[in-house]
């Protein structure tokens, strides 16, 4: 993971970019692509009945994206297993940890090579759509973003966030 | 190399090349001299779906090296039907085998037989998945019969569900070969794969008639279109008979041309074309006995 890839900025203008309220300790997604927002909360598991302290952002101007979507999430940092998900429907996100209203760290997301368990294949004769005990593989491709089954070589090049586990 | 065959994927042109020049060895062997070279040894083939054909083209390899063969029987009266996973069936039979011989109707089952597996697994076809051993049959017949190099083949027939072609598609790009695609425009070979064999170095056009390029190839491969594939009967009648091979069509291909066909055929190949100098489609068939040895000798550690 390129944890130098952004340079990192002083708390005082990271405050004046927030739309919603800054948070004292967790984690913001910033650069999501516009209209994924909503799939980063089903990565997290974060529903309507969640009790977490959440803000989003949605369809913010983005010079690099055109547009885009932020989660803040209070009180959280993320698992790798759960910034692999998002690097899935959102390449371009970034990963701010924040611990007293400071941005303590920042990343890029990064696509992984391989990726187990967390997608489901959409060929419906795969043997990992079966009752065989076997977990979903995928090899990443990078640019664009697509996915090939280790098992049957199916690609999924769109709608990923649908086939996500 | 690893001692699973699953996918011609796995495969280098090297590793192919070796496939072949060893096969040639086999031959005399195939064809009833004796050897013991897999006394001792079990073979297992575990056919989930039928295949007589490819079953006994194992059988017949396997005994003629003097290994012996079991086989897990019908699907119908065996544990399967029990509700037994495959990845229990294959440790269990993984016991008794030396190696396993499996067909399957899932795709990925192969991929995924050979990680629960402790003996070889050889991919005798999953779904409309892989089919390692007849690509590399096809390959040991152009490479016997005409030239693996240089040459210009085209592939008739049902090129989007027809798996076999794909495979075989793909281990022709290794060689750079030239490939003509004749499909009807609803069987036309995906895009995705097209792509795939553009990368790997093929030289690749389409058409949907033969007529067109029957005096410029040397290899002319044709399929079956299978009824089975089609979502309704409807769509299956207005291909069905599309391309049909005669001795007519013949007249203006090139002296050198062969022609091959996986079998079994319906009505692509006229009977007649059987006694032409080009048929090559029962040779194909005794060629699957040398290259399934050698693959067998290869995964039981005999060569
Ligand atoms: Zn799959």
């Amino acid at each position: 993971m390129k944890k130098d890839s952004v340079e990192k900025k002083p708390a005082g203008s990271w405050k004046k970019e927030m739309l919603v309220r800054p948070i004292r300790q967790g984690t913001v997604i910033d650069h999501i692509r516009g209209g994924q927002a909503l799939n980063v909360l089903k990565i997290l598991g974060i529903y309507g009945t969640t009790e977490a302290v959440v803000s989003v952002a949605m369809n913010v101007p983005s010079k690099v994206l055109g547009s885009k979507d932020i989660v803040k999430v209070e009180g959280r940092e993320l698992e790798q297993k759960e910034v692999d998900r998002i690097s899935l429907i959102a390449p371009d996100a970034t990963i701010n940890i924040i611990r007293d209203f400071e941005v303590i760290e920042k990343y890029r997301v990064e696509l992984p090579e391989r990726i187990d368990g967390v997608v489901k294949c959409n060929n419906p004769n795969c043997i990992s759509n079966t009752h065989e005990p076997v977990i979903s593989k995928f090899t990443v491709n990078k640019k664009p973003v697509d996915l090939r089954c280790v098992y049957c070589d199916h690609v999924i090049s769109e709608g990923i966030a649908d086939h996500l586990i | 190399m690893s001692q699973h065959i699953i996918s011609m994927k796995d495969f280098s042109r090297d590793e192919i090349d070796i496939i072949l020049n060893m096969a040639r060895e086999f031959e005399p062997i195939a064809r009833g001299s004796k050897s013991s070279l897999l006394s001792g040894k079990i073979l297992a083939t575990l056919f989930y779906e039928p295949s007589t054909r490819t079953r006994l083209s194992f059988e017949t390899a396997m005994k003629r090296l003097g290994g012996d063969v079991i086989d897990l029987g019908s699907v119908e009266s065996s544990s399967v039907a029990k509700g037994e996973t495959l990845a229990d069936t294959i440790r269990v039979i993984g016991n008794y085998a030396n190696a396993i011989v499996l067909r399957h109707p899932r795709e990925g089952a192969a991929r995924m037989a050979a990680e629960y597996s402790k003996v070889p697994i050889i991919n005798a076809g999953d779904g409309a998945g892989h089919h390692p051993t007849q690509t590399l049959l096809d390959l040991y017949t152009i490479a016997r019969e005409s030239n693996l190099s240089d040459m210009r083949i085209a592939l008739v027939g049902d090129l989007k569900y027809g798996r076999t072609v794909h495979s075989l598609a793909y281990a022709l790009s290794l060689y750079h070969a030239d490939i003509t695609l004749i499909s009807p425009k609803q069987l036309q070979m995906p895009d995705i794969i097209k792509k795939d064999l553009k990368k790997q170095g093929a030289n690749i056009r389409e058409t949907s008639n033969i007529e067109e390029v029957i005096g410029e190839i040397d290899v002319l491969y044709v399929t079956r279109i299978q009824k089975e594939r089609f979502p309704d009967t409807a769509e299956y009648q207005k291909v069905a008979g599309i391309y049909r091979v005669t001795e007519e069509l013949l007249e203006n291909a090139r002296d050198n041309l062969i022609i091959m066909h996986p079998m079994p055929r319906v009505d692509e190949i006229d009977p007649s074309v059987d006694r032409t100098k080009y048929a090559r489609y029962f040779q194909q068939s005794f060629y699957g006995v040398p290259v399934r040895m050698t693959l067998l000798a290869m995964a039981m550690g005999a060569v």
